[in-house]
């Protein structure tokens, strides 16, 4: 029987030549990635671990250290956790720490750095880790222990997992986005749909999906349940990589008898934006019901490493162009990294947030998970274009969280309840 | 890993994420007694109070247990309150590993309707074999891969791997 993409990538990076779905392996990692919420519990595994040795890390330029959770620091206990980082990046010279004012959203700044290319087995000590398969990479969250025996040894314990085959058919209809794809997805399969397990993401929908689009899928093949989730690079993975000037990389794609665990066929001509209801991502409904409800909200978000890159900020601006945020209605926009912050700013469409009401933040996960820039009071309402609507997620526990996609959540800003274009953009 | 004996607290509850074992207002600092203090807050004020007052030391949910963030803390957070074993009919991946790797016991048992708060039980990780001593009624479950047990046995990922750095 033939082996999937994700089956082949874990086999070339261990020393079990027969290793198939399954199988426990000791991996051989290519880089790994930590932030200043996990870092601090790796790093303290890692002296531990070289305890009255020769300290040294496997690799000083396969480590990344991305301060970007709690930052620019919010509090002296969230400043004393990235001093922690600061000290173990100079002490062994870490090339990729990135200090504030450099470092973006982990998941848009690594993959804009040319940090992960296809074919290269990536984990990190965040759980959105899986948006590189998105460049045909095999790439995962782990723990703050893996992440610091990781930094020791190079290698790190991995199961084989199994491929769930998902083929997305059809046609895009309009204001439609990956965002949606994979939010219609989740309701579909449940937030433990894909538990163990790959996620590959193919069919014509895919093929003519841009790489922002892809990283955003990819990176809530977590939301399912999740190992990792992955498009076996193409026309458009390579051109991605040309403009960033990666020409050097294996990629690998599936043998023509590949074993899936599943296969699921969506048919994207019946999709419509989804909203993904509180309190778990698999709670999609399609607009047109919600719309119909009028669900008042007090805050947009539209950012985070799901929704924070350039694409996702054009069509916000779109739909912001020349109209005013309701006067009740707080909106917060975080652009990725500082390359699309000033790309955005270069393109004009600071001055359109700006003009229209918003606030427009320096990059940070901050929101998205309650730490800063943007948490909820109780019983306030909020839509958002981040990944998790979990009770207390982004503030206080009787708050509520809607995902969007960016079109649905800068309109909704806009008229103050949950609404699409489709219905609200006539002037 | 041998034989565990304690007592039950349940919530029957599915997808039992770690945005509710641990809140990420906690997250600044890494100090396990603070996040003890701060543990299922969300989803239970009372949970540290219902944990002594049963004398509870395993924690008994439904599947996919640990869903959510990769933060290390949450079976860190369970761990510090008390928390010698946790039971679900599945884990979330990410907790699943990070349970192994700090040393907290986990296991897979689909029967979990056999288990009620403030029962007591045995069980002998070894052979596989969960008691319930309060309904006398016992159980078969699926061990440990062998990969994991040498990691277990190790008394975690961390021993694991200075072993490796000092045989280098």
């Amino acid at each position: 029987m033939g082996l999937t993409i994700t089956e082949k990538i874990l086999k070339d990076h261990c020393d079990d030549k027969k290793a198939s779905a399954g199988d426990f392996i000791l991996a051989r990692i290519d880089k790994c990635l930590a932030n200043d919420i996990t870092a601090p519990i790796a790093i303290s595994v890692f002296d531990k671990i070289m305890e009255g040795t020769k300290k040294a890390v496997f690799d000083a330029k396969k480590i990344i250290l991305t301060p970007d959770h709690f930052t620019p620091n919010k509090d002296v206990a969230s400043a004393e956790q990235c001093k922690i980082l600061r000290k173990f990046a100079q002490e062994y010279k870490i090339v990729n720490y990135f200090e504030i004012g450099r470092v973006g959203i982990e998941h848009c700044l690594i993959p804009e750095q040319g940090l992960v290319l296809p074919g290269e087995v990536f984990i990190g000590a965040d759980s959105h880790t899986c948006t590189y398969g998105a460049l045909g990479a095999f790439s995962t969250g782990v723990g703050s222990t893996d992440l610091g025996v990781s930094m020791a040894l190079g290698q790190c314990w991995l199961k084989i997992p199994e491929t769930i085959k998902i083929v997305y058919s059809g046609k895009l209809n309009k204001w439609v986005s990956g965002k949606d794809l994979i939010l219609y997805t989740i309701a579909q399969i449940g937030v433990d749909g894909a538990i163990y397990k790959a996620i590959e993401f193919t069919g014509k929908v895919i093929e003519n999906l841009s790489m922002a689009n892809r990283f955003t899928m990819c990176n809530m093949a977590i939301e399912a349940g999740a190992k990792n989730g992955i498009i076996v690079p193409d026309k458009i993975t390579k051109e991605y990589l040309q403009n960033i000037r990666h020409f050097n990389y294996k990629t690998y794609e599936n043998d023509k008898d590949a074993d899936y665990f599943d296969e699921i066929e969506f048919n994207c001509s019946f999709i419509e934006p989804q909203v993904a209801f509180p309190h778990s991502p698999d709670n999609a409904k399609p607009i047109s019901e919600v719309d119909a409800i009028k669900i008042e909200i007090d805050q947009a978000v539209i950012g985070s490493c799901t929704n924070g890159r350039l694409e996702d900020l054009i069509t916000a601006a779109k739909i912001l162009k020349n109209q005013k945020i309701k006067s009740n209605v707080r909106c917060i926009i975080i652009p990725g990294t500082q390359k699309i912050y000033l790309d955005a700013l270069k393109m004009g469409l600071i001055e359109i947030f700006i003009d229209a009401g918003a606030v427009v933040s320096t990059p940070t996960c901050g929101p998205c998970l309650g730490g800063h820039l943007g948490v909820l009071a109780s019983n306030e309402v909020c839509v958002s274009t981040t990944n998790r609507n979990f009770v207390g997620r982004m503030g206080h526990k009787d708050s509520k969280i809607y995902l969007s996609n960016p079109a649905i959540a800068a309109i909704s800003a806009i008229k103050g309840y949950i609404t699409s274009p489709t219905y609200s953009l006539t002037k | 890993m041998k034989t565990l004996i304690g007592k039950v607290l349940k919530y029957n509850i599915k997808n039992l994420n770690t945005d509710l074992i641990i809140p990420a207002r906690y997250l600044t600092k890494s100090d396990p007694n603070y996040l003890a203090e701060h543990c299922m807050e969300d989803l239970d004020s009372e949970f540290n109070k219902k944990k002594e007052k049963y004398n509870a030391t395993i924690l008994v949910a439904d599947s996919n247990f640990g869903c959510g963030s990769s933060r290390e803390q949450a079976p860190i957070a369970l761990k510090a309150a008390g928390i010698k074993c946790v039971i679900a009919p599945s884990f979330a991946r990410i907790f699943f590993r990070n349970a192994i790797n700090i040393g907290l016991t986990i296991l897979e048992f689909k029967e979990i309707n056999a288990l009620n708060t403030g029962d007591a039980l045995e069980i002998n990780f070894k052979d596989g074999i969960v008691k319930n001593l309060t309904s006398n009624r016992k159980y078969k479950v699926k061990k440990m891969p062998l990969f994991l047990q040498e990691i277990i046995s190790a008394e975690g990922l961390l021993n694991f791997a200075r072993n490796k750095i000092l045989k280098k």
